[in-house]
Formats: C-alpha cells, sequence, structure tokens
C-alpha cells in the first residue's frame, strides 16, 4: 500500500506538532470524502482508507467514521482484506458497540470456512473482543472445534484460548458433563502448543469448578514429568535456549498450585515431589549457555516450583531446599534475580517451615536494603525483613530499619516507619524498648510518622504503667534537642500533661523547667498542636498548682485569648476560667488521669494493611511469636468516645478539621469519631463477626453498592450457608469473585459452590457454601469478595460467621448429671474461666436471648442462684464429639461476669470461652 | 494473563499497543501516558519488574524501543521477559534485523505476529517455527490474489 507508506513518511516529516495535525485533518477530510462520495470505491482502496485509519487512531487521534467501511472487509473474498478489516475492529471497537452484531454473521462464515487461516482469523477477533454477545453467538460452536478429532491443531490452540477469553465474560458457556474430561485429556494432546493453550484455559476452569477438574491433576503431574526429564533435543522447537517447554512448564505448575495438596494419591504426590526435586537439581547444573534467556527461562520454572512449594506448605525439605537456592540468587549480578528472590523468600518467612531457614540470610537482606541501586529492590529488602522478624531478630532488624530510614528514599518512608512502628510493638518485651524506637522514628522521620503511629505510643504509655515514668523522662530529654519535629511536640506535650508529675521530684525536670520547655516549643507549632499544648497546660496546673499563675499568663495572652483561631481563642478562655473558678477538687476530676485504652488491632497494622492490600504477610506463625500480653483492657468510658467536646478536652484529637482534610477513615485511637466509610478500590472491612455468634441470618456487609446477607443452618458436624449477594446501584457489578481462606484446613472444611461473575443492576444472586467441622478450630475463614464496579475494581474482606458453637448440639439434662459431670471436668486441662466487665449494665433478659441463640441449651432452676446462666451441649466435629457445659455468673454489684467453660478437650474449652467473652 | 502490551520509543513515542482488557480510550491514554513516563524514567541497570497500580509490568529496551507488558500478580516475571523475547525474535526474522521504521512502517503485520504468538493475553504458541509458518501462510494467500494495487500503487489506476 504506497498511499499508507507515503501517508506515515509524510507524518514522520512534519517538524512539530502543529504540522502533524495539519497534515492529518487533511487526510481525515481526505478519507471522508472518499468514503462519502458517490464513486463505489473498491475492496483494495477501502482496505488502504482502513488501514490509514488505523494509523490516525495509534497515533493517538480520535477515530469516529469508517467501522462500516471496515465491517464491508471482513466480508470481502480477499484474505488481505478481510485481515485489515479485523484488524480495525479488533483495535478500534469497544465490546458494548452495535457493530458486534452486525459483524457477527461475518464472523459465523469464516468460522465455518474450510481454510484454517481464515477460522484462525475469527477465532483471533472474538478473542480480541471477547464482548457477551459474542459468547452467546459463539457459545456452542467454539467448545466444538476444541474437542473434535477433525480440527486442525492450529485452529485447537485458538479455540482453546478464545474459549478461555469468553468463558472469562460469560461462565456458563462451558458445556461441562461429558466435556469436562474431554477438555482435561487436551493435557495429553501429542502437540505441545495444543497442551499450552489448552492448559491456560483449564487453569481458569479448575479455579472455577476445582472439584470437576480434578482428574486434571494427574494429568498436569505427568506431563510435566516428561518434560522436566526430558533433554533439551527432545522437544525440538519447544525448547527455548536450552530449557524443555519453559511456558507448559510454568503453566502447569501454575495450574498445580490450585490445590492443596495437588493430590492425595501417594503416586502422583510422589511422582511431583520427583519433578520439583529435578528441577532444583538442574538449577544446579552448569548453564547451557552464557545467554540471559538460558538463565532465565530456567529459573523462571524454578521460581515457579517454588511458589508451587510455598503453595502446598508441606514438605519441610523441599521449603528448606527452596530457601538455599533463594539464598544464593540474593547475590547473584542480575537485579531481576534478586528482586524475585526477595519477593519469594517474603512467602517462604511465613511457613513455619522455612522461617528459620529464611533467617539465616538476614545479614544479605539488610545489605540488600543498603546498598541496592534500584529503589523497588529495597522496598523488596524492607519487606522480607519485616516477614522475617521475630522475637528473636526483632531488636536488631528495628534497628537497622531505624538506620536505613536516615537516608531511605521519600517514597518508601512512610511504609517504613509503619513497618517500624509495628515491629516495635509486636516483639516488645521491654516497652521502654518500644518507647525508644517510637521516640527515634520521630527524630529520623518525624514527617512520615503519620497520626495513628503517635497515637499509638500514646495508647501503649497510657495502657502500661510500668512505661510511664521512663517514656516521661525520655520525652523530657528529647524536646531538649534545640529543633525537634512538631510530632515529638505532641507526643512530648501529651505525655508530660499525663504523666509530667512521675519526674518532677528531679530539679533538672521540675514542674517550672517542663512548662517552659513545651511552651519554648509553642510559637513554632501548627494550630493543632498548640491546641493540644494549652490542654497539656491546664493539665499541669492540676498536677503542679505552683505554675499555676505562669501558664494563667499564657491563657490570657492576647494570642491566645484573642487568637484568631476560634479553636485556640475557645480553648484559651475556658481552660483560663476552669483554672481560676474550679476548686482544686473539680479541677482534679475534670482532668483525671485518661483511661486506658481498649484494646484493639494495632491501629497502624490497619493503616498498612490498606496501603498494600496483599502484600502483609498474613500472620502464620502466631503461636511461635505471640503478642505480647497486654495488661487487661478496662474498657474506655462510653462517653470518652462519643462526645467528641470530652475528647476534645482531653486534647488528643486533632480539631475535626483538621482530620477531614487528611481523614480517609483510617481507625485512629478514637477512630470511632471521625470513620467516614468512603468507597475507594480494595477497602478492607471489617465486619462485626461477634454480632452473628448469636444468630445465623442476617446482614454481612453492606456499603454504597453491595450488600451482603447471610443465612445459614447447621446439623451435626454439617453446615449449609447461603450468602446472597445484592447490587444497591444503577449499573451491573462485574467480574464478581468470591474466594476464601483460612488457617486451619485440615480442621475446617469449606466449599463455596460457583456463581455469577455478574450482579445486575438491583438484582440479588444466591451463592451457597457447604462447610463440614473436622475438628474443633478457632479461626473463622477470611472472605474477599473482588468485583469491578465502572470498572474500578474493588474487594471487600470479612470473616464468614462460621464459628465453633455453630456446630453445637444442645443437651437437655437435669441438676444431678449436669453437676456430676461439671465435676468430673475439673482437671485444668479442661477448664476455662474468664471474668470480664459487663459491656452496659447488667440485662439478664438480653444475656439470656443472647445465649439462647448461641447453639448450647439453656438450663434452667440448676444453678441455686437464678441469676446464674447454666448451659450444656455437645459439639459436633468429623474426629469427635465433645461434650461443653458452661456457666456465666453476673455479679451486678461489680458490673462483671464470670465465665466458666468445661468440656473434655482443653481447645474447645478454650475457644468457647473466648467467643462468649466480652459478649454480654 | 496479559493485560496489554506497549511498544515505545526512547522519546515517549507510542509504537503499537494492545489491549487485552476492555477499557474506556480515556482510561487507555491515561494509563498509557502515565506509564510511559514511569518506566522511561527508570535508569538502565534497574530491575525489568515493577509493581505499578494493581498490575506488574515487565519490560525490556531493546536499542530504541522499549517494550512493556502488564501482568497480573501471579505470572510469572521471567517468563514474561521471554515472552518479550520471543516476539522480538519473531520480527526480527519476518523483517530482517528489525528495526523501529520496520515497525512504523508495517504496524499492521506486527499485530498480526503478536496475534500469534498470544491471543486474548495468554500465550498461544510458543515455537518460533510455528509462527513464522502461521505467517508466511497468510502472505501466500495475500500473494495469489490479483496485485490490484499496482497500478494504484503506481499512478497508473
Amino acid at each position: 500500500m504506497r498511499g499508507l507508506a507515503v501517508f506515515i513518511s509524510d507524518i514522520r516529516n512534519c517538524k512539530s506538532k502543529e504540522a502533524e495535525i495539519k497534515r492529518i485533518n487533511k487526510e481525515l477530510a481526505n478519507i471522508r470524502s472518499k468514503f462519502k462520495g458517490d464513486k463505489t470505491l473498491d475492496g483494495y482502496q477501502k482496505k488502504k482508507y482502513v488501514c490509514k485509519l488505523l494509523f490516525i487512531f495509534l497515533l493517538g487521534h480520535d477515530i469516529d467514521f469508517g467501522h462500516m467501511e471496515a465491517v464491508n472487509l471482513l466480508s470481502s473474498n480477499k484474505y488481505s482484506e478481510k485481515q485489515i478489516g479485523y484488524l480495525f475492529i479488533s483495535v478500534l471497537v469497544n465490546t458494548n458497540s452495535d457493530l458486534i452484531k452486525l459483524i457477527i454473521q461475518s464472523i459465523k462464515n469464516d468460522l465455518q470456512s474450510r481454510n484454517p487461516i481464515h477460522v484462525n482469523l475469527a477465532l483471533q477477533c472474538i478473542a480480541n473482543i471477547g464482548s457477551k454477545d459474542m459468547a452467546e453467538a459463539f457459545g456452542t460452536e467454539i467448545p466444538k472445534l476444541l474437542v473434535s478429532g477433525d480440527t486442525m491443531d492450529v485452529v485447537k490452540q485458538s479455540a482453546a484460548l478464545c474459549l478461555l477469553r469468553l468463558f472469562r465474560k460469560s461462565p456458563e458457556i462451558i458445556p461441562g458433563g461429558e466435556w469436562t474430561s474431554r477438555i482435561i485429556h487436551l493435557l495429553n494432546d501429542p502437540h505441545m502448543g495444543v497442551v499450552t493453550a489448552a492448559t491456560s484455559l483449564i487453569d481458569a476452569l479448575v479455579k472455577k469448578n476445582p472439584d470437576e477438574y480434578k482428574g486434571c491433576v494427574t494429568l498436569a503431574v505427568a506431563r510435566l514429568s516428561r518434560i522436566v526429564t526430558a533433554s533439551y533435543t527432545d522437544l525440538q522447537d519447544y525448547t527455548y535456549y536450552f530449557v524443555p517447554a519453559p511456558w507448559l512448564s510454568v503453566k502447569l505448575l501454575r495450574l498445580l498450585q490450585n490445590y492443596t495438596p495437588p493430590s492425595e494419591e501417594p503416586g502422583v504426590k510422589g511422582r511431583l515431589t520427583e519433578c520439583l526435586e529435578t528441577i532444583f537439581n538442574k538449577a544446579q547444573e552448569p548453564p547451557k549457555s552464557k545467554k540471559v534467556q538460558h538463565s532465565n527461562a530456567k529459573n523462571a520454572v524454578l521460581f515457579e516450583a517454588i511458589s508451587l512449594i510455598i503453595h502446598n506448605d508441606s514438605e519441610a525439605n523441599l521449603l528448606v531446599r527452596a530457601c538455599n537456592q533463594l539464598g544464593q540468587f540474593l547475590s547473584n549480578r542480575e537485579t531481576n534475580l534478586r528482586y524475585l528472590a526477595l519477593e519469594s523468600m517474603c512467602h517462604l518467612a511465613t511457613s513455619e517451615f522455612s522461617h528459620e531457614a529464611v533467617k539465616k540470610h538476614q545479614e544479605v537482606v539488610i545489605l540488600s536494603m543498603k546498598m541496592e541501586k534500584d529503589v523497588s529492590v529495597r522496598q523488596q529488602a524492607v519487606d522480607l525483613l519485616y516477614a522475617m522478624c521475630d522475637k528473636t531478630n526483632a531488636e536488631e532488624i528495628v534497628q537497622e530499619m531505624l538506620a536505613y530510614l536516615e537516608t531511605a528514599d521519600y517514597s518508601i518512608r512512610e511504609e517504613m516507619v509503619l513497618k517500624v512502628a509495628i515491629l516495635a510493638e509486636k516483639y516488645a518485651t521491654d516497652f521502654t524498648w518500644y518507647v525508644d524506637v517510637i521516640l527515634n522514628l520521630i527524630r529520623i522521620a518525624g514527617d512520615y510518622v503519620s497520626e495513628e503511629v503517635w497515637y499509638r505510643v500514646i495508647q501503649i504509655v497510657i495502657n502500661r504503667e510500668e512505661v510511664q515514668a521512663y517514656a516521661a523522662k525520655t520525652v523530657f530529654e528529647a524536646l531538649q534537642a534545640p529543633t525537634c519535629h512538631e510530632n515529638m511536640v505532641k507526643v512530648g506535650g501529651y505525655i508530660l500533661g499525663e504523666f509530667g508529675n512521675l519526674i518532677a521530684g528531679d530539679t533538672k525536670s521540675s514542674p517550672q523547667v517542663q512548662f517552659e520547655l513545651l511552651h519554648s516549643k509553642y510559637h513554632l507549632c501548627s494550630a493543632a498542636t498548640r491546641a493540644l499544648l494549652l490542654s497539656t497546660y491546664i493539665k499541669l496546673v492540676n498536677l503542679f498548682p505552683e505554675i499555676k499563675n505562669r501558664v494563667q499568663e499564657v491563657f490570657r495572652a492576647d494570642s491566645n485569648l484573642r487568637s484568631a483561631d476560634v479553636e485556640l481563642q475557645q480553648r484559651a478562655s475556658e481552660y483560663l476560667q476552669l483554672s481560676i473558678v474550679a476548686s482544686s477538687d473539680v479541677l482534679a476530676t475534670v482532668l483525671e488521669e485518661m483511661p486506658a485504652f481498649p484494646e484493639r488491632e494495632s491501629s497502624i497494622l490497619a493503616v498498612l494493611k490498606k496501603k498494600k492490600p496483599g502484600r502483609i504477610p498474613d500472620e502464620v506463625r502466631d503461636s511461635k511469636s505471640p503478642q505480647p500480653s497486654i495488661t487487661p483492657a478496662v474498657p474506655i468510658n462510653s462517653t470518652n468516645n462519643t462526645n467528641s467536646s470530652s475528647a476534645d478536652l482531653l486534647g488528643l484529637s486533632t480539631p475535626p478539621g483538621t482530620i477531614a482534610t487528611t481523614g480517609n477513615g483510617l481507625l485512629d485511637v478514637l477512630g470511632d469519631l471521625y470513620t467516614t466509610p468512603k468507597i475507594s478500590p480494595n477497602t478492607v472491612q471489617q465486619n462485626n463477626i461477634k454480632k452473628f455468634l448469636f444468630k445465623n441470618n442476617g446482614v454481612l456487609f453492606e456499603n454504597d453498592l453491595i450488600q451482603i446477607g447471610v443465612k445459614s443452618e447447621y446439623r451435626q458436624n454439617l453446615g449449609r450457608i447461603g450468602l446472597f449477594y445484592g447490587n444497591k446501584t444503577q449499573f451491573p457489578i462485574q467480574n464478581v469473585h468470591p474466594e476464601l481462606h483460612w488457617t486451619d484446613l485440615n480442621k475446617l472444611n469449606v466449599q463455596m459452590k460457583p456463581m455469577e461473575p455478574v450482579l445486575e443492576a438491583g438484582a440479588q444472586i444466591q451463592q451457597m457454601l457447604t462447610a463440614e467441622c473436622i475438628e474443633d478450630f478457632t479461626d473463622a475463614p477470611v472472605m474477599s469478595v473482588s468485583f469491578s464496579y465502572n470498572n474500578v475494581p474493588q474487594k471487600i474482606t470479612m470473616k464468614l460467621p462460621l464459628t465453633l458453637n455453630k456446630f453445637f448440639e444442645p443437651t437437655e439434662m437435669n441438676g444431678e448429671s449436669f453437676f456430676a459431670r461439671w465435676k468430673n471436668l475439673g482437671g485444668e486441662q479442661q477448664r476455662a474461666q474468664k471474668i470480664f466487665k459487663a459491656q452496659g449494665s447488667i440485662d439478664l433478659a438480653a444475656t439470656r436471648t443472647k445465649l439462647a441463640g448461641f447453639g448450647m441449651q439453656l438450663l434452667d432452676g440448676i444453678d441455686p442462684n437464678p441469676d446464674n446462666f447454666v448451659c450444656a451441649g455437645i459439639v459436633h466435629t468429623r474426629i469427635q464429639q465433645v461434650g461443653c457445659l458452661m456457666r456465666l455468673e453476673p455479679n451486678k454489684q461489680a458490673q462483671m461476669f464470670r465465665l466458666t467453660v468445661r468440656s473434655s478437650k482443653e481447645s474447645v474449652s478454650q475457644e468457647i470461652c473466648n467467643l462468649l467473652a466480652d459478649q454480654f | 494473563m496479559m493485560q496489554f502490551m506497549l511498544l515505545f520509543s526512547r522519546q515517549g513515542k507510542l509504537r503499537l499497543q494492545k489491549w487485552y482488557v476492555a477499557h474506556p480510550d480515556k482510561l487507555k491514554k491515561k494509563i498509557t501516558r502515565e506509564l510511559i513516563t514511569t518506566v522511561l524514567a527508570r535508569k538502565p541497570k534497574m530491575c525489568s519488574f515493577l509493581e505499578w497500580k494493581d498490575v506488574k509490568v515487565v519490560y525490556k529496551r531493546y536499542a530504541s524501543l522499549y517494550f512493556c507488558c502488564a501482568m497480573e500478580q501471579e505470572d510469572n516475571e521471567l517468563l514474561t521477559l521471554e515472552l518479550i523475547h520471543r516476539y522480538v525474535e519473531l520480527l526480527d526474522k519476518y523483517f530482517g534485523s528489525v528495526c523501529e521504521l520496520d515497525i512504523i512502517f508495517n504496524f499492521e503485520k506486527a499485530y498480526f505476529i503478536l496475534d500469534e504468538l498470544v491471543l486474548g493475553g495468554e500465550l498461544q504458541e510458543t515455537s518460533k517455527k510455528n509462527v513464522l509458518k502461521a505467517i508466511a501462510a497468510q502472505d501466500l494467500l495475500q500473494e495469489e490474489e490479483t496485485p490490484q494495487g499496482f497500478f494504484e500503487d503506481h499512478g497508473l489506476g
């Protein structure tokens, strides 16, 4: 097409953007007039003009005509014209265009062509567009092409991937039944290209319906085994730089990651282990070529094998071998390999089998964090250090991270600050160390210390008496630095206001000195910090009456009492009055020490999870590295949580105005005040699973887009759970894909039925889950539902209301047998007890209703005290039945409950006790 | 699954784009613009992979052209690099020492070759021989047709 080449040259010769646009507009006008003109154009001319339009589009200009001419080309009997028509359509036509209906007939004709090249052209077009209309029109034809004996290999390949594309759009087009086994058997096809294409299709089918396609495991392992043991000459052109069929190997290894473990059959399992070992052995062999393609292909297979090993998480020696192999890569010349090795090790660190092995590489990883030239590699090193951290190495890792933070890239500082703060809190055995770390964080990277981090340190200091004096002394020293970060002033102000009295005995930190030190920073601070400091001052007046006059002077200063900032003005005048009017008793009551904060998940962790969804390793190692035991939480006085004016007086929260600008619904310490649930991509929502302890039906999750309801019933150790997904919007919600994760895989079995991926506007669809309790378990499965709304991917994560008590069978018994059993279950291993404060005032009727829904039988007239509740039930699991007794004693004076659970199995007693504690 | 592939020059000019996910044109342009800027800002010795928004970007520079693929999280990075390499090898074999100009003037061929290699975002055929065979068969069909454009091309039509 000479005309096209001339046009392209013209464009390339344009000296300026303007000249280019001018030339393009001229051409567009020309083409338009040709298309509109009376003279009918022949196929060649149409092809040429359509091609020019395509080129113009690819330059980044919008094209709003020419579609019909392209559609006409499809029915041309000349292949070259047809091909250009198809190209134009696959590049320019969107899935929802009306044009699609027009081209379906042409595609149908080509699909029936005897020439495989024409058939492939049609298949490629379907795969490129992959709309719903296409799925409807070709849903029966393409599966036939795929499994028919007469289809040529090249067509089969395209048919497999075409079907995959349509399946992603409309999952119902896969016929099922006898087709299943025919599709699975494509793994045995002699043509490697067919197997490669088919494996992608089967992988997607398996994800949707693992049970139906289980048969693929044996075939996949067999095929993999043949490849990894093949010599590089066996597979001819499917050998890539001396590596036999790397793409197919990787796809097969991926396919096997859909099952845990891939197979129960010892034969298959053994064969797979052999394959994995062969892959490791080959990695140790000297390279057959110096080309990077050779090592990349070889290592690609190796990394995928390691992913499978991590996924199975069962073979300790393979995991350790993987770790050693990756350890070698950590000092490889290739940046890419170092990056991948760090990433993959991150996963290994979360497996209990390889955690220790990963720790051996700590030094190299620390070096990577410091020395790597590429920030994304340094980032991986930081992630790995975070994942490999435990009680034994926390001090060293935190120290190194702190040191690195001084020079770290701006792009990763904020996240590093969060990580350091979390590690310090999680592994602190001595909380003075924790305080030091956080103050260092503020010193080194104050700008990157978010509100949550300094809120958290205050929370912890307030809740832990033993660290308060140390904290006061340390912040006092830190504030003496000639320049200190505003966040340090905030922490210092807050802590001295609460605990300044603990260091006032020392003349070097006498009340006057403390006050003057804080006040010397006052004029440098923002309004929010000044507001906080004013609260500190009035607290100091309460702690140290001797500085009252000096503080009053400050309140009276024009800059405060007449401040342009309303908040400051109000605080200054109110605090001034308070210090004048109130007697010391009143002052002491108003400014009483802050009550302890309720313990909850570290708010910082929530922020980190939000920043990097899916990249925070799951806590597999909980048993080994328990959270530091926290002093029993005294529930916070409810007014502190709900009444903003009282919270304000205490000065911890910044005024709502400031929060609103930075606020995005992060959980802060007074989180309930300002949380604003926003819909953002990847929202992580924690629903309150606790309310489902006592009922089986209700709304599990709801936001502006979607509502998820649950209805469930249980019998013995089995349960059926119906989930109802409702679309609350005016538009369809697409690609709905729920996934389940839980840690006690061998204790609880949950199967999820496939569901429609599209949720039409206003519609509700149901999905069934079945659950089987194999052994008593503690962790409820986490369900994450991903979907896209308006093409924006969303993700919701919530716990399923599937707790051990659901498998209770209530048991009636009289007083005599109750007490006999109670006495029998008196051993240390059988009892669990908790004492906890009532949630509000004790309401016996409400407690009764709750217990009735819990699953055990409420037994009346057994306990001599009519206010006490006793219950009995049997927990059904597949391997055993566990009898369980419970007694709940309310104490109205103290507003406390005592809960005792006894059963024949310690873990059951513990779990039932944990579930019920703090519920009344 | 591959979400899209972009070819662009060192000057940031887009030479080829292939999308395997349906996005509105506006979004495609935005993604393209941002990604080109991000990749061009990286230094030569840096890692070829980067986490970018919710995709994994794998890129490699061949002479003046960047080849850039956006993959999903579970996809294999190293093999994506080799997929790029295989595509470059195919272009090279077909055009004979391919250069940027070949791709500019014969963009439709570059698309046809890519369609044989990758379909619907998944690798279809890894054998270099088989892909070239398929393209050769297409070319043959074209040659058998009457060279209708001959006269027009030479200004005789």
